[in-house]
């Protein structure tokens, strides 16, 4: 049968408004940088110029944190929970009212599917806020100890692959414990971050509650060394939550730090195959594999690995790749040029090292940075395919024979974010959940987020949970006062 | 009369003294490096040759408590909580011997000593009966927006290394080992430097207490020599620093640094700034030992008809 033609389902790009160049978020307003320098955020779709966007100095970082603490003391740290909560409530209602603009800005910024920012990204933001809200009055239920306050100042940065979502896993439990906030978006993707301060500014949120400043590497560093920030939460590659940890050691700064992974999702002879496969392209290739929970190890039952491999091919042969915008499009862009380079570097090591490599063949665009679905089979441990994070659309296929040599395999990592499990047999489930160390695992399912699930890793994938009463802990201290 | 002092015709027996030694893997051996160190009292007297455990009786300390992991991790709560429980019993029937060591380590009247061996006997009772309670209180379900079971349990993190306390011999070194150990983990203990003594007898304790062997290990020695090793070894997933307090020639700081090579979970001193102070172990214990040194894990699974 011939495969259906789509037509092309372009969203609106009207919807967002891009301003040519953004300053700093900083005690409520926008303002210009003090010997800061400029840098272009591009669409990595079209490699299109979207703005220009503010390298936070040193003294700018000094100055966000200055305004963060004034606006701790002032009036935030000893706002009661209700009224907090009410604001936070105000910044749900206000994301949930500007889905569309923010929807669009991520995926043009981001180069991740309109239907992914649309169904996925913006709507868990704006359940984020919502959820916490609820909590800023209910602290002392939350289990957490007794005298739950916060910590003070919250310095916070967030990586490229769930911009405006990181950012409310980020702000909405450090608001809801009061403690005030700067944060820095990646350096690739600012523009849902630059667009949230206005949301910050219709709330009429405090000013200095909230502080959002752009840069790259050298202003992260700045707000992890600065001397008034009391904790930090960093989601980012485990390379530089090594780095973060060894810059607080022998401080007092508390830290979580959401890191890397290499997740096995793992498919036993008796698993529904058809929603296995699902779960499996879910898995690695939602948001183009930028994802460090995704599933990139597929350990798959030898007994069915040539049934799984055919019909996984199968089903990668009608993904859609292309147009971030396109309602239609399964995979988008990859966000960076340094990311494509990345994966390009380490799927020619997997061929070096023996691994048989196959993509699903598409035509892609000519301009931005496109990387096909790939599959690697014939995959042992030792690879580095199989040992590091590529963040991209490759999965790597192992076999086994036995659960405990799925278990074994699984663990074989410095990771421990997440796994899937794919059987019908329920007590293999709990058993091998109960095995696996990972911070989460999907039996049957995979990639499924929500505010009241706690999220994060074990082992070099990070410490610290976020969402759920868990994610609270992180953002007080408790027992008696000193 | 005591047995020790017991007369003979001939006069004043002789009493037979304690070889004091490490504990790891459930054995008692000496330290693969030969050396010992002198270990005195509270006015200088010579108390005992204590085993001056080296990097490599720390290696073997990791590799035994990683080796029993997966047991005590997948005992049943219940299981160890009666472990923890035999351990309080077993100490109880020998409080005369815990008194007269921490009298002899710590320079306290024996009134002192009796109070903190019994506050050290009632903390492994208190931690006993945490065991079966923690998934309750720290793990639930969640109400996720969909058609989902969705459930988070603690879990133990791993292999802990502990610093124990320098100066609270054997009260102090309950009160940081028991809330490592209720929850699965094990542990590789570096026991007071200057004050070792009840710490070895408590492994006596331990090893007749159903503790399965390489769950708790205690190593002798020079704290600033060994730690480090600890805190960069690649197979401990935490350490707690409690121990850096007065501890001679340590700063904490290096430690966590070193730490922070495989993120350890490092649970700092008490104190402010680079400063370390021991904490008061009278104090009412509360969660904040035991939760460093989980993990949340969470499990999804759809539902359906």
């Amino acid at each position: 049968m011939a495969k259906f033609e789509y037509a092309p389902a372009p969203e609106s790009r009207a919807v967002v408004d891009i301003k040519p160049s953004y300053g700093l978020f900083i005690n409520g307003e926008f303002t210009e940088s003090q010997g800061g320098s400029a840098f272009k955020s591009i669409s990595p779709a079209t490699e299109e110029v979207l703005a220009e966007i503010t390298s936070a100095s040193d003294a700018d970082v000094d100055r966000a944190v200055a305004a963060a603490r004034r606006a701790y003391n002032g009036v935030w740290g000893r706002m009661s929970g209700a009224d907090r909560g009410k604001y936070l409530f105000r910044i749900a209602r206000i994301l949930q009212e500007r889905a569309r603009e923010f929807a669009v800005l991520e995926s043009l910024d981001n180069g991740k599917p309109i239907k992914e920012s649309r169904d996925v990204d913006v709507p868990l933001a704006a359940a984020h806020f919502f959820y916490h809200a609820g909590w800023a009055d209910k602290l002392d239920y939350a289990g957490l100890g007794t005298n739950p306050r916060p910590h003070g100042v919250v310095g916070q940065v967030i990586p490229w692959n769930f911009p405006i979502l990181m950012l409310a896993w980020k702000i909405a439990p450090a608001l809801a414990t009061g403690n005030t906030v700067v944060l820095k978006p990646a350096e690739t993707t600012p523009l849902t971050a630059l667009l949230f301060a206005e949301v910050v500014q219709q709330a009429d949120l405090p000013p200095g509650v909230v502080n959002i400043i752009t840069g790259a590497g050298a202003t992260g560093q700045a707000i992890v060394d600065h001397p008034d920030i009391d904790k930090l939460a960093f989601t980012g590659s485990t390379g530089v939550g090594k780095m973060i940890a060894r810059s607080i050691a022998g401080t007092r700064k508390k830290a979580t730090l959401e890191l890397g992974g290499k997740a096995a999702n793992i498919v036993f002879d008796d698993a529904p195959l058809d929603q296995a496969v699902e779960g499996i392209v879910n898995g690695i290739f939602f948001n183009q594999g930028h994802v460090c929970c995704a599933g990139s190890r597929l350990l798959v039952q030898e007994n069915i690995a040539a049934d799984v491999e055919k019909r996984l091919k199968r089903r990668l042969e009608t993904l859609r790749v292309g147009d971030p915008l396109d309602k239609n499009t399964d995979v988008g862009a990859i966000n960076s040029k340094a990311q494509l380079q990345r994966i390009v570097e380490l799927t020619a090591a997997g061929e070096a090292e023996g691994a048989e490599r196959w993509d699903n063949g598409c035509e892609l665009p000519s301009k931005g940075f496109w990387f096909r679905p790939t599959v690697f089979t014939g995959v042992s441990q030792g690879h580095r395919i199989a040992q590091e994070e590529i963040f991209g659309p490759v999965l790597s296929v192992l076999t086994f024979r036995t659960p405990h040599e799925a278990v074994a395999k699984a663990n074989n990592t410095p990771y421990g974010l997440s796994a899937g499990i794919w059987t019908e047999k329920g007590s293999r489930i709990l058993w091998m959940a109960d095995q696996l160390r990972a911070g989460v695992v999907w039996a049957n399912t995979f990639n499924k987020f929500d505010p009241t699930s706690p999220f994060g890793g074990y082992k070099e994938s990070g410490y610290g949970r976020e969402g759920g009463r868990h994610g609270l802990s992180a953002y007080v201290t408790t027992g008696d006062s000193k | 009369m005591s047995p020790t002092a017991q007369s003979a015709g001939t006069g004043t027996r002789v009493d037979v003294r304690k070889t004091y030694k490490l504990y790891i893997g459930g054995k008692f051996p000496r330290s693969e490096s030969g050396r010992s160190y002198e270990v005195v009292d509270g006015r200088g007297r010579f108390l005992a040759n204590a085993a001056q455990g080296s990097r490599k009786d720390a290696r073997d300390a990791v590799v035994a408590a990683r080796g029993a992991f997966a047991g005590w991790a997948g005992a049943t709560a219940y299981n160890r909580g009666q472990v923890l429980y035999r351990v309080a019993e077993v100490m109880e029937g020998r409080r005369s011997q815990f008194v007269d060591e921490v009298r002899a380590s710590e320079g306290v009247a024996e009134r002192r000593a009796e109070t903190i061996v019994s506050q050290a006997i009632d903390r492994w009772v208190w931690y006993a009966g945490w065991t079966d309670k923690l998934a309750q209180i720290l793990g639930g379900l969640n109400p996720v927006a969909g058609p989902y079971f969705d459930i988070s349990a603690p879990e133990p993190t791993g292999v802990v290394a502990v610093l124990a306390p320098q100066r609270s011999s054997l009260l102090g070194l309950v009160s940081v080992l028991a809330p490592v150990i209720c929850s699965g983990n094990t542990a590789v203990v570096l026991t007071s430097e200057l004050r070792p003594l009840p710490a070895i007898t408590l492994s006596e304790a331990l090893a007749t207490s159903d503790v399965p062997g390489g769950v708790i290990n205690l190593i002798t020695g020079r704290t600033a020599e060994v730690a480090p090793w600890l805190a960069s070894h690649r197979d401990v997933n935490a350490i707690d620093l409690t121990g850096a307090a007065d501890a001679e020639g340590l700063k904490w700081g290096d430690l966590e640094l070193a730490a922070a090579e495989n993120l350890k979970r490092v649970v700092r001193p008490a104190g402010e700034g680079a400063d370390a102070v021991e904490p008061d172990w009278s104090r009412t214990p509360d969660l904040s030992r035991i939760t460093p040194f989980l993990e949340t894990k969470t499990v999804w699974h759809p539902k359906g008809r």
